[in-house]
């Protein structure tokens, strides 16, 4: 049950891959094109139609929660490999690039916000 | 000595798992015993492998960060793309069409227009820093949604190293930023509800951040704030090496 779990997401990974992989070369560039959001598509609409049907066991979902809960670690580790020394020299870009666009989309939160509530 | 770091080498997907939880549980001890969990664990850790890589690139001149460190070469395996996309996927779960359908029109515009907003200030900003083509603008301008879309992006257009570290900078300061902001401006911005919280989910996308700041605000509203936040990074990843990237290819162009 543990590895249908991870099968499944090992299936959606492959082919959101696949499917960015082919976008990218419709589109006529060398990239994956959204692959990792097409798996992620995939899961989530494969997930719920595993559990209109009955058919996601608990179990499953366990051997996916282990891949999301591993999610940070990798990012710290994606970090630790990041040519950081070279990066320094516009350190204040990447400050403000982290700064600046949540004051702009909080500017935006009781306009969203109050038009929800009507 | 020489066979311990072949021994090293050998394992080093091994020594990298054990590296980073050594790196996670010093991170966490800092968070509560300095930061009172004002700051996540998550964050402090992330910064700290950034400091790591800092001055690993200063000790080796090398361009993988502690990578480049004897018995440490693992950490190229655990940092790589199919660890990142594999682990990225599986937080999807769990994330349901159904109830964020609830939300209506309002809970998918804040993801589209958080996305692009925060991708065209970011990009806009690194375009006043005097950067100039499309790949890294499109990188930065994806590290200001969060420090995952940002790397993902970077590798899809093919941008430089050093570009993508600035991006996960941006996206993890923007994390500690929404993880500390978010108590102090919630009643200003009428964040007290389900409704305003999926808005405010939306708009931010980190979800680490949002996840803690809306804890610290009011637990209640954790669910809602996430789970339109686990859309954002899926949304990035789609939009931003993409229309996005065309766009800005365009205008540059």
């Amino acid at each position: 049950m543990l590895l249908r779990g991870v099968a499944l997401l090992a299936g959606c990974f492959i082919s959101g891959q696949l499917l960015g992989e082919t976008l990218g070369r419709l589109l006529g560039i060398e990239a994956n094109v959204g692959g990792v959001g097409f798996a992620m598509l995939f899961l989530i609409l494969a997930q719920n139609e595993l559990e209109k049907r009955n058919l996601f066991h608990v179990e499953m979902g366990e051997g996916i929660i282990f891949w999301s809960k591993m999610y940070i670690p990798i990012i710290v580790a994606i970090s630790a490999i990041q040519n950081v020394r070279v990066a320094f020299t516009n350190g204040m870009l990447a400050v403000l690039a982290g700064i600046i666009p949540v004051i702009v989309c909080i500017s935006l939160m009781p306009l969203l916000a109050n038009k929800n509530q009507r | 000595m020489n066979y311990i770091e072949t021994l090293l080498d050998k394992n080093g997907l091994m020594v990298a798992f054990l590296v980073t939880g050594l790196i996670m549980y010093a991170s966490e001890g800092i968070s509560s015993l300095v930061f009172r969990k004002k700051i996540p664990g998550s964050a402090i850790a992330i910064f700290a492998g950034l400091v790591l890589a800092y001055i690993a690139g200063v000790l080796t001149e090398g361009k993988n960060g502690i990578a480049d460190l004897t018995g440490l070469s693992g950490f190229i395996q655990m940092g790589g793309p199919v660890f990142r996309d594999f682990a990225i996927v599986s937080t999807a779960m769990g994330a349901s069409f159904a109830v964020i359908k609830k939300t209506g029109l309002i809970g998918i515009a804040s993801l589209f227009l958080g996305v692009i907003l925060s991708f065209v200030s970011g990009a806009l900003l690194a375009f006043g820093f005097g950067i100039t083509d499309a790949e890294s603008l499109a990188t930065i301008g994806a590290g200001a949604c969060t420090f995952v879309v940002g790397p993902v992006t970077g590798t899809a257009v093919g941008a430089s190293s050093d570009i993508i570290a600035i991006s996960i900078g941006a996206g993890v300061i923007k994390s500690i930023l929404v993880t500390i902001g978010t108590p102090l401006i919630a009643k200003y911005i009428g964040l007290d509800n389900p409704k305003s919280a999926m808005v405010f989910g939306g708009l931010m996308g980190t979800t680490s951040g949002t996840a803690a700041g809306l804890a610290a605000t009011d637990p209640k509203l954790v669910p809602y704030g996430a789970m339109t936040a686990t859309f954002y990074t899926g949304l990035g990843c789609l939009l931003c090496p993409s229309v996005l990237y065309f766009a800005l290819k365009a205008i540059t162009n």
